[in-house]
């Protein structure tokens, strides 16, 4: 069965949830989430280039990274509070292009043993308004149509069920 | 003002989930459960019509509130898109992490093999 990602949003709350299970020991996952190298591989949209600025996976260590699609940049930064291998992850995540500073998300993502060498990773982020929350989801809308992935529903149905690599 | 502004507000989500429970009400029993003033609850009640998380039928003398729904889907749409757009990095993630498991069962056998 393929794993699939579920995103949990109540109307009128500040929290977010994401949850998503992995054919994978969560050793394996914890350092795709906390390695440079890794993390450039398989974060953000397809069509971006991603540069890492800084990167101090520790804690009380800073990072940044910046996307980068046809001479636009945006800019993420944030401070990593906790780092406890493998289990959680807590850190700040902030959007360097907003009209004003201050909008922080706190992120904790724990990553949960399976058995049998699959994992799970359940994230939380904590938003500072409803407001804030909900326009981190609308332009996750908005870039999935900007990418032209509008019909993507439909298209990861059917690589779910020819089960095929692309 | 739009249906997440209107959602934030304490008050109006408890109306909405009044109404919810209830299935419908009159504006005086929708004023009779909050110790707030009718007009303030007036108020919060036009920010509901307006952002048309809830619709309004004139019975006699009675203004009976309904739940609207749609709006609600229109945030469970943006949702879906949303995990549609973190299912595509996760999948990403897929192929790296069976890539580091090959890595992983590799890497201790090197010193032991030769080829």
């Amino acid at each position: 069965m393929p794993n699939k990602t579920t995103v949990t949003a109540e109307p009128g709350k500040q929290e977010l949830f994401i949850i998503r299970e992995f054919d994978a020991p969560r050793e394996l996952v914890f350092r795709a989430y906390t390695d440079p190298d890794l993390y450039v591989q398989w974060v953000g949209p397809n069509d971006l280039t991603m540069t890492i600025d800084k990167w101090d996976c520790r804690e009380g260590g800073s990072y940044r990274f910046t996307h980068e699609r046809d001479g636009h940049k945006f800019a993420f930064f944030g401070v990593n509070h906790e780092v406890l291998a493998p289990e959680r992850l807590i850190s700040t995540f902030e959007f360097d292009g907003l009209p004003e500073r201050g909008h922080v998300i706190l992120g904790t993502t724990k990553f949960e043993d399976l058995g049998g060498g699959r994992s799970r990773i359940v994230h939380q982020s904590v938003f500072q308004s409803v407001q804030d929350r909900d326009g981190m989801v609308q332009s996750g809308m908005e870039r999935g149509v900007t990418e032209g992935y509008d019909k993507l529903d439909s298209l990861l149905e059917s690589m779910n069920s020819n089960a095929q690599p692309a | 003002m739009d249906t997440f502004t209107a959602l934030a507000e304490p008050t109006r989500r408890t109306i909405l989930e009044r109404l919810s429970a209830n299935g419908n009400m009159s504006a005086t029993d929708i004023y009779r459960g909050f110790k707030a003033s009718p007009p303030a609850i007036s108020q919060h009640l036009k920010v509901l019509r307006e952002a048309k998380l809830v619709r309004v039928e004139k019975r006699a003398q009675q203004r009976i509130y309904y739940i609207n729904p749609e709006p609600m889907k229109e945030l469970e749409r943006w949702i879906k898109q949303f995990a549609a757009v973190k299912e595509r990095e996760f999948q990403r993630l897929d192929k790296l992490l069976e890539k580091m498991k090959l890595d992983a069962a590799n890497a201790p056998m090197l010193p032991f093999e030769e080829k």
